[in-house]
């Protein structure tokens, strides 16, 4: 993908972001934070980014992202870097319960 | 609905008075005669028996009859107003008489009656809870464990939950929990039944397409448990009626299918302090967290709801029957851990289930000190509109959300 000093990094999507990385559950990117990550994907699978963030260029409110477990919003948002072997997981709030 | 069911203990004395020397005494054998099962804090009112043999063609007569062969008796299980008080619960054959006539319930010869104190939901102190050895048998599984036991048991007979929405999550809460015995079990539901609705929701079944969802499910409820007290709520949940609601009940289930509820119902246990345990599915996916207020609230890990139409919902976009009960199973799970005091419950932890690689993971969660609701400096102090916040409606009977 990069440079060998780039890390590569595991991102994982719940179904619904899935029609937009052609039905993959986990995609590998690259960056050296998030929100390079997050780009690296947009790259490869158009409309991605859109899905994540708000028209304003922030990440949207109802979408959490987790850096091994942990709320990026806790840890520096899309600005935390990330390193190889980290994974990244996507979760858009569900409400359906019937 | 109970009120009208309770009333008439203090007719005690017109059903005495029918009984007076200006009417025959029945005859002997005209007596239906009916075996009434005391539980331990009435026996000494009864020479310390554990049943006694009473008389009556209805519930009503048979607590007279115990009056009068036992004085005292009736003082026991009344108000101040003359009325059975709300702690007592009375069973004929195991069915409680608010699910019959009540005190009007006809009785037929071998009938057994057990009059029960602080057995539904709301009992102060579950030490006074008694099992009729009917429950004894039926908990035994629960009662062996020393994790539940005989304390255990008798705290989830005295405590309440309510279910918002006795569809997909709510089927498997509702039942577990009524299985379980929770004394009180509220159902939130303005819905009827559709067919639709059958690929996952179990309080359902096929008779039951156009029928009121609530009280489908109390029906079903009440044949699994008949030891348990359903209460429908047979109207959207909304900013006007929510705390209201909510308040009658120790725990709440979430089981919406819409951001705009799942906020009402987040905000207003949080304003009444009453835990909540979140679930929420979608095709293959599932989540589920508790919420005890004061660690953290659905705003807390999701501070806005998503534009309409981003995020669909179940009937938009789908959803495997089989994971509602994965899901549901767990709610009902952490309410009994929560009851009985056990394990480490789904507090600030956010259960992900990933049906098609058959994966559970858990990532963190926590109380934002920047939450409008539960942080440091919160702005929101009483229910808001909810509509306005989503940008979409609360469903209602006329534009329902489609099970």
């Amino acid at each position: 993908m990069t440079s060998a000093t780039t890390p590569t990094v595991q991102v994982r999507v719940t179904a619904v972001l899935q029609k937009v990385t052609g039905g993959q559950k986990a995609v590998e990117a690259a960056g050296q934070t998030v929100g390079d990550v997050l780009a690296d994907i947009d790259s490869r699978f158009p409309g991605f980014r859109q899905q994540l963030y708000a028209e304003d260029g922030k990440l949207h409110r109802f979408v959490n992202i987790y850096l091994n477990d942990e709320d990026i919003r806790y840890t520096g948002g899309p600005e935390t870097a990330v390193k190889s072997g980290d994974v990244l997981d996507i979760l858009p709030a569900l409400a359906g319960g019937q | 609905m109970g009120s009208t069911a309770r009333s008439g203990v203090g007719r005690l004395s017109n059903a005495r008075s029918k009984e007076g020397p200006e009417r025959p005494a029945p005859q002997e054998e005209d007596q239906v005669s009916i075996n009434v099962y005391i539980p331990t804090p009435f026996r000494h009112l009864v020479g310390n028996r554990a049943s006694v043999t009473a008389a009556g063609g209805t519930v009503r007569e048979v607590l007279a009859d115990l009056d009068r062969q036992f004085p005292g008796f009736n003082a026991q299980l009344v108000d101040p107003e003359g009325e059975l008080a709300p702690h007592i619960n009375v069973y004929v054959n195991q069915v409680e008489i608010h699910n019959l006539e009540g005190e009007s319930t006809a009785l037929k010869t071998g009938d057994e009656i057990a009059v029960i104190p602080a057995l539904a939901g709301g009992a102060e102190d579950p030490a006074t809870v008694a099992m009729t050895p009917e429950m004894v048998q039926r908990y035994s599984r629960h009662l062996i464990m020393p994790q539940v036991g005989s304390a255990g048991q008798r705290k989830i007979i005295a405590s309440s939950a309510l279910v918002i929405g006795a569809g997909g999550l709510g089927s498997p809460v509702a039942t577990y929990l009524a299985l379980a015995a929770i004394g009180k079990i509220g159902i939130v539901d303005f819905d009827v039944v559709d067919l639709t609705n059958l690929q996952r929701q179990t309080l359902h079944q096929t008779d039951d397409v156009g029928k009121s969802k609530a009280q489908s499910a109390k029906e079903t409820l009440l044949a699994y448990n008949p030891n348990v007290n359903v209460v429908t709520h047979e109207a959207p949940i909304t900013s006007d009626n929510a705390m209201e609601i909510i308040s009658q009940y120790d725990y709440v289930v979430n089981g919406a299918d819409n951001f705009a509820t799942r906020y009402l119902v987040n905000d207003a246990c949080y304003l009444l302090k009453k835990p909540l345990i979140d679930g929420s599915i979608l095709m293959f996916d599932g989540q589920a967290t508790t919420y005890i207020p004061g660690q953290g609230c659905y705003r807390c890990l999701y501070p806005a709801p998503p534009p309409p139409g981003m995020v669909p919902s179940c009937a938009e976009a789908g959803v495997l029957g089989a994971m509602t009960a994965t899901i549901g199973s767990i709610q009902a799970t952490e309410i009994l851990k929560l009851i009985l005091g056990v394990g480490e419950p789904l507090i600030n932890r956010l259960l992900l289930y990933d049906a098609l690689s058959l994966e559970f993971r858990i990532v963190k969660i926590r109380r934002d000190p920047n939450c409008p609701l539960c942080g440091d400096n919160p702005t929101i102090h009483e229910l808001i509109d909810y509509e306005q916040f989503c940008g979409a409606p609360i469903p209602t009977a006329e534009a329902p959300f489609g099970g």
